[in-house]
């Protein structure tokens, strides 16, 4: 397998180029495979999942016809992601006359970028080392200070609703806006303050590390529970999902930020949302269960052959899914929160918590760890 | 004046969201668990548990009786037009969707005997119709009816019911005399009035009139 590929003339030609142009082909590679052949179809599978499990939550039926076009195979509704892409595109491409036209046309491109730049630092698999060959990271940037980055990028996610909400220049999408600033940049500080036990413990801001350091030992879940609670509760209100859907909420606010859009712009939130939680959830795996790694059969072991390197790319993707079937679940069991109640939740439980945690991770790390 | 509701004192864990957390996932985990059939599986079924929706074209409603659909004209058991284009449904009909182009004086008699005429074209426009069911209440001849369900000799095919009426174009969804007809289908008349009309203009046609006796006779 690995001398096909390298047999291949497009292989050849770069190996043949200096070191610095190869990394650069082979990163270019590793974001188009990773956005277009894995990313954006679970953003599309994830929307479809999203309508089926709340129609079974529901007792309805939900989206069960679309197959093959032009078949009569219906698939369970496994066309559906296509059929919405078509429709999307196709539909009238609505600007609202009073609208700031710069800032209306940003908003949906800057929801979709953050969420796939975040998962530029993610580790989706081990290193794999093919035979003699070298070794091969499954990461597409192996930045040492990815947590940085990755909180950097996830900031700039709130500039898309809030700018979204202004440049709509209308009453709906400016509460959105509003309310997503504040409870974004909130649950930001609740959340960044929640992974620090994790990076105390691993001595490491590099992501790869962290899930070398839970390879090793157990899982950071089960040493740093509170932070995963935390964690995992900023994400929802990070993404905006429900329970913490404030700046779209439906019911009070026509659908928030979102509400002068339409067509393709509409898709973008919506496809932009998705890829948030992918990569909040792919950041939970990687923080908080152990990446790639299984703790038996050699799993958490690096990879001698592509065979295995796939099989833990696999175990990363459905730790991954797992998370999105919470994210999923959750958002068809509770009701919205009360604005006062989310802030109150932010501020005067989930920081001083967070700060606790780290105070008490740094007096356990100062009394067992040998100087 | 201003009533004061005690909230009920939460405990520690009641207030961690924990038991509220708990309660939902046991709820829609049940409900998601439950594998509620479609009402296609009935024959399946023995919980007698169905989902709320319905798979649409494969599965119907079922229209509850009194169900007012789309107004349709209707023959009489002799197979003739029971409508004498007396005007007085498009008169009261409020969005106007009716138009009666009467016979006039050169045409055509109606199929019953006795009757004066029949409407030369009667158009609804299912478009402007609110399915309000005025023009069947003012009626004097009972000749147009709000249709429950699908009229007779119903294509299962077409899909045609009439809640869910269809067309690619504006002329399309304009009804004119003949569907109409044809989707009302038959309506058994027992009254027969213009059989009697013509029975008692055919007796007074002899003189003298003996309707006096006639009653005494009976």
């Amino acid at each position: 397998m690995v001398e096909w590929i390298n047999s291949l003339p497009p292989v050849m030609w770069a190996a043949g180029l200096p070191a610095s142009e190869q990394f650069a082909i082979f990163s270019l590679l590793k974001i188009v495979i990773a956005i277009f052949a894995v990313v954006m179809p679970m953003v599309a599978y994830s929307v479809i999942a999203e309508r089926r499990i709340s129609a079974w939550i529901q007792d309805r039926v939900g989206p069960n016809r679309v197959g093959i076009p032009f078949t009569k195979i219906h698939l369970w509704g496994l066309g559906q992601p296509m059929a919405d892409g078509v429709k999307s595109i196709l539909k009238e491409d609505f600007t609202p006359a009073h609208v700031r036209k710069i800032y209306f046309w940003l908003a949906p491109a800057i929801a979709m970028i953050p969420a796939l730049m975040t998962l530029a630092v993610i580790p989706f698999g081990n290193t794999v080392t093919p035979g003699s060959g070298e070794a091969n990271k499954a990461v597409i940037a192996d930045l040492n200070v990815g947590i940085l980055y990755t909180f950097g990028i996830v900031s700039l996610s709130v500039y898309s609703i809030v700018l979204a909400g202004y440049a709509s220049n209308s009453k709906y999408p400016f509460l959105g806006g509003i309310r997503s600033s504040a409870q974004m940049i909130s649950y930001e500080i609740a959340m960044g303050m929640s992974i620090i036990p994790v990076f105390m413990l691993v001595g490491e801001l590099n992501l790869t590390k962290v899930v070398e350091y839970q390879a090793n030992g157990a899982w950071i879940v089960f040493k740093q529970p509170i932070a995963f609670i935390v964690f995992l509760i900023a994400a929802f209100a990070e993404t905006n999902r429900l329970p913490f859907d404030m700046p779209e909420s439906e019911s009070e606010l026509v659908g928030g930020y979102n509400t002068e859009y339409s067509s393709m712009k509409f898709a973008m939130f919506f496809m932009g949302e998705y890829a948030a939680m992918i990569a909040v959830s792919a950041m939970m795996v990687v923080l908080f269960l152990g990446g790639w790694t299984l703790p038996f059969a050699g799993l958490n072991e690096s990879a001698d052959s592509l065979g295995m390197g796939l099989i833990q790319l696999g175990i990363f993707i459905s730790k991954l899914l797992l998370f999105m079937g919470l994210f999923i679940w959750i958002r068809w069991m509770l009701p919205r929160f009360r604005y006062d109640r989310l802030m109150d939740v932010g501020w005067k439980r989930f920081v001083p918590l967070a700060l606790a945690n780290i105070v008490v991770t740094a007096i356990y790390l100062y009394l067992t760890i040998p100087k | 004046m201003a009533k004061e509701v005690q909230r009920v004192k939460l405990s520690l864990w009641e207030r961690l969201f924990f038991p509220t957390l708990i309660n939902g996932f046991k709820v829609t985990l049940g409900h998601f668990l439950s594998f509620k059939k479609s009402k296609v599986y009935e024959h399946k079924n023995k919980t007698n548990k169905f989902k709320t929706t319905l798979n649409y074209p494969e599965e119907l409603w079922s229209v509850p009786e009194g169900f007012r659909g789309a107004p349709y004209l209707v023959n009489d058991q002799d197979g003739s037009t029971k409508c004498v284009s007396c005007q007085l449904c498009e008169f009261v009909c409020p969005p106007k969707a009716i138009r009666i182009t009467p016979p006039g004086i050169d045409g055509e008699d109606a199929h019953r005997e006795g009757a004066e005429k029949m409407p030369e074209d009667f158009e609804i426009n299912m478009l402007r119709c609110i399915f309000c069911g005025f023009c069947e209440e003012v009626c004097p001849e009972q000749a147009i009816f709000l249709a429950k369900d699908y009229y007779e000799g119903y294509n299962e095919k077409l899909m045609n019911r009439d809640y869910a009426l269809t067309g690619s174009n504006r002329e399309e969804m304009v009804f004119h005399k003949d569907k109409l007809l044809e989707r009302g289908g038959t309506h058994h008349d027992r009254i027969k009035k213009w059989e009697k009309k013509t029975q008692d203009a055919k007796e007074q046609e002899s003189f003298p009139v003996t309707m006096a006796e006639k009653n005494i006779n009976d």
